[in-house]
């Protein structure tokens, strides 16, 4: 019986944007990431082939975190204690991408500051040949003080600089267009409020092609289906031509996972949930691979095995482009 | 085929009545069509009408039951490919399997703890839904042996795995007045697996590699008088696995009758857990109606069986608890008044934390329509007002001596306009996670 497969032919395609550069091309980076440019929903190679596949970003703190799960400290042992370190281990087990996170302290656990910020990212940015992204701790005035002086001793090196929301974009934007960055923008699970951010941000100048939106996680059991559904309809619009929602997309399925009491803690809870280390990486990889399906381009991971589980997974699902 | 609202339109009274909720028989008629709205509410429509309505109603994937001795399993009556356009209904059932050339005692012990596994969600319980049993032995006496042993553990439905009929009729023998189904039928032998079904009352399921394999094979079977029909598109990738069961999805609700059934997975991965696990993931997002799994262990259970109550939460409706103050473990007039929104899953977070941590406070639970903290934040569901006026609702005040109310750490920016409303409490900022809160309780309140 011959059957007609429907294939979908959408107007639209995603932006493709380039992540990092090389010495040839104005930075220092060994590699860089190329994300985007998708013409048909996640991996239905009976339309077209996915241009670039989903990448894997390991997130890294600057500062030995002190809220993490005994799970992840586990891991990665004495690591944690040097950024440059950290990141180095990251590449060597397989990661594309490297999210510098910044929190409120610097060294010696007093207020981080900007010097202290631009010695780390060099410090990483020497360990490491993988293109970066950098995020601060989230409040305004501090990421400001930070991104700012990071971007001056970075330029032209393409990184990825965040977060860029609603209330703080504008310093952050600028300083990414005088020294040849990208940035991040975060929105809280919203088409309508993702679209005005990238909007507000490329009024300023910005092109498209350097910026990378975060439409807002949520774990596993703690709402992933809101996240998982304006990631479909953010990928729908984008398909259908609508420029404003055309970026390719980072989520963070590590800091969502992992700060849930399922992946964070081990004693006192039910025996139903089984044994801990293995089900912190069953949420945090579940989570990861349900968005991307959704349309991910970029997942940020905290635990080593789930670097593996979903780079497998990936391999996997874009393995048959030829077929 | 499905009708357009004016070809429905045409088959109504037209009177315009409104008895049906409704301005006009128009725009009932566009409801019917986008499946928002029954017949039944039309009290005058014609039975030559109902009948015509009711062909064009069939729902695009059947509807197709498993049932055991206690429980069935339902899958199919889909209407959408993306939750977020109305909602997914039935949950995949999810079937741990046992092969009958394992030794007695490990299929026991993976029965009995399968079928008794229960795991608290957000007030809810969560459970498997069945077992599959695969003819390894390829030995009829075998394979009855195993499923009697079988039921004697569990009277969930079962799934009965093989390719040779007279095999598989040694399993069935044992469930008398069940439907199991039978898993499966191919080109090879679909013939006597078909009249097998029939005369056992069983949903059969169809094993093809490609589209036109299945509905090929599915045309056939029906024509046997076989109905309750699966398809398992047989490919190994996550990558071809994804692309036929959308292939399929798509056809069916375009009314393509051959491939208008449910499909099963099998996320079966030889010993590797970690692609079994994602592979059983992509599954429950990505429209398989049944999952098979081999591994039936608690850490991998349990977050499967979260992400199927996420993916199949109607997004029309958020979960929602109802707004009131509540009481955890037993309050007095000078424990502390957490706020938090009305969203089921961030309730559960906040009141989970707190009772776990033995510490006693009133939890006030606004009405924010079912959202979340900073998703009611960003609609304006959850604001210095609408938190007053709940105080105010729940007559806050008079349980409290000492006046601290605690605002979620996201809705710091809350607190000024807080003051202003509540100019006899405390305003005080708490930790942005619910996972923070006993660190923060035990610090910051005493």
């Amino acid at each position: 019986m011959p059957v007609e497969i429907p294939k979908d032919s959408w107007p639209g395609s995603v932006n493709t944007v380039t992540l990092g550069a090389t010495g040839d091309q104005g930075g220092s980076r060994t590699s860089t990431v190329t994300i985007g440019g998708e013409q048909s929903l996640p991996f239905m190679h009976f339309e077209n082939p996915t241009p670039h596949r989903p990448v894997i970003a390991m997130e890294v703190a600057a500062a030995r975190p002190a809220d993490w799960s005994a799970v992840l400290l586990e891991a990665w042992g004495s690591t944690l204690d040097d950024p440059a370190v950290w990141a180095r281990a990251c590449e060597d087990a397989g990661a594309d991408l490297i999210v510098l996170q910044f929190g409120l302290k610097g060294s010696d656990d007093g207020p981080v500051s900007a010097e202290f910020a631009v010695e780390v990212v060099k410090e990483v940015m020497d360990s490491t040949g993988l293109p970066l992204v950098v995020l601060g701790p989230g409040q305004a005035e501090i990421d400001n003080s930070i991104l700012v002086p990071i971007a001056d001793a970075t330029k032209g090196e393409r990184i990825v600089l965040g977060l860029c929301e609603e209330g703080n974009y504008r310093t952050i934007v600028a300083a990414a267009m005088a020294n040849d960055h990208l940035v991040l923008g975060k929105t809280p699970m919203d088409v309508n409020l993702a679209k005005q951010l990238n909007i507000l941000m490329t009024d300023m100048g910005l092109p498209l092609d350097r910026i990378v939106m975060d439409p807002t996680t949520g774990a596993l059991g703690y709402g992933i289906e809101y996240g998982y559904s304006v990631m479909e309809r953010l990928r729908l619009a984008a398909l259908q031509g609508d420029a404003m929602t055309q970026l390719p997309m980072l989520v963070t399925p590590g800091v969502e996972t992992w700060k849930t009491k399922e992946s964070k803690v081990g004693a006192g809870i039910p025996d139903e949930w089984g044994e801990w280390a293995e089900r912190g990486v069953n949420w945090e990889t579940l989570t990861a691979v349900a968005l991307i399906e959704a349309g991910a381009d970029v997942v940020v991971l905290r635990h080593p095995q789930s670097l593996v589980r979903v780079r497998a997974a990936i391999a996997e699902l874009t393995a048959s482009e030829t077929a | 085929m499905a009708l357009s609202g004016i070809q429905i339109y045409k088959m109504l009274p037209q009177t315009n009545c409104k008895e049906c909720g409704f301005a006009t028989c128009l725009a009932f008629a566009m409801k019917l069509a986008a499946k928002q709205a029954e017949l039944d509410g039309c009290p005058y429509v014609t039975e030559e009408s109902k009948a015509a309505l009711a062909e064009s109603a069939t729902p695009p994937i059947r509807l197709v039951t498993l049932k055991g001795k206690a429980g069935e399993a339902k899958a199919g009556n889909e209407v959408v490919l993306f939750r977020h356009e109305k909602t997914f209904y039935n949950r995949p059932g999810v079937f741990i399997r046992v092969l009958d050339t394992e030794d007695d005692e490990v299929i026991e012990n993976k029965v009995r703890t399968g079928s008794s596994y229960s795991v608290d969600y957000v007030g809810m319980e969560l459970r498997i839904d069945g077992f599959a049993v695969e003819a390894a032995s390829g030995d009829r006496t075998r394979l009855a042996t195993v499923v009697e042993a079988l039921r004697a553990s569990t009277g969930l439905p079962l799934i009965l795995v093989g390719s040779d009929p007279a095999v598989l009729s040694g399993g069935l023998d044992k469930l008398e007045g069940e439907a199991p189904l039978i898993m499966g039928a191919d080109t090879s032998n679909w013939e006597a697996m078909a009249d097998l079904a029939a005369g056992r009352g069983a949903a059969l399921g169809i094993r093809g590699g490609s589209i036109e394999e299945l509905a090929q094979l599915s045309e056939k079977i029906k024509e046997k008088g076989v109905e309750d029909l699966v398809l398992y598109p047989a490919v190994d990738s996550m990558s071809a696995s994804l692309a036929l069961n959308t292939q399929i999805r798509r056809l069916a609700l375009k009314n393509f009758r051959p491939l208008g059934y449910p499909t099963i997975a099998f996320a079966a991965a030889s010993g590797d857990q970690g692609r079994e696990s994602l592979m059983a993931a992509q599954a429950i997002c990505k429209y398989a109606g049944f999952v098979v799994i081999d591994t039936f262990a608690p850490e991998l259970i349990y977050p499967l069986l979260v992400l199927r109550e996420n993916i199949f939460t109607d997004p029309q409706k958020p979960i929602q608890v109802l707004p009131a103050l509540y009481e955890i473990n037993s309050p007095g007039r000078s424990d502390p008044v957490l706020v938090t929104t009305n969203f089921s899953i961030t309730y559960f977070s906040v009141a989970n934390e707190v009772e776990g941590a033995g510490l006693p406070a009133w939890l006030l639970v606004t009405d924010a329509e079912g959202m979340s903290v900073l998703t009611a934040w960003a609609a304006g569901k959850f604001d210095a007002e609408s938190i007053a006026k709940a105080v105010k609702q729940f007559g806050v005040a008079d349980k409290v001596d000492q006046k601290w109310i605690v605002l979620p750490g996201h809705t710091a920016v809350l607190s000024g306009e807080l003051e202003e409303e509540l100019p006899d409490w405390v305003i005080k900022v708490g930790p942005r996670e619910a996972v923070d809160l006993p660190g923060y309780m035990r610090q910051v309140l005493n």
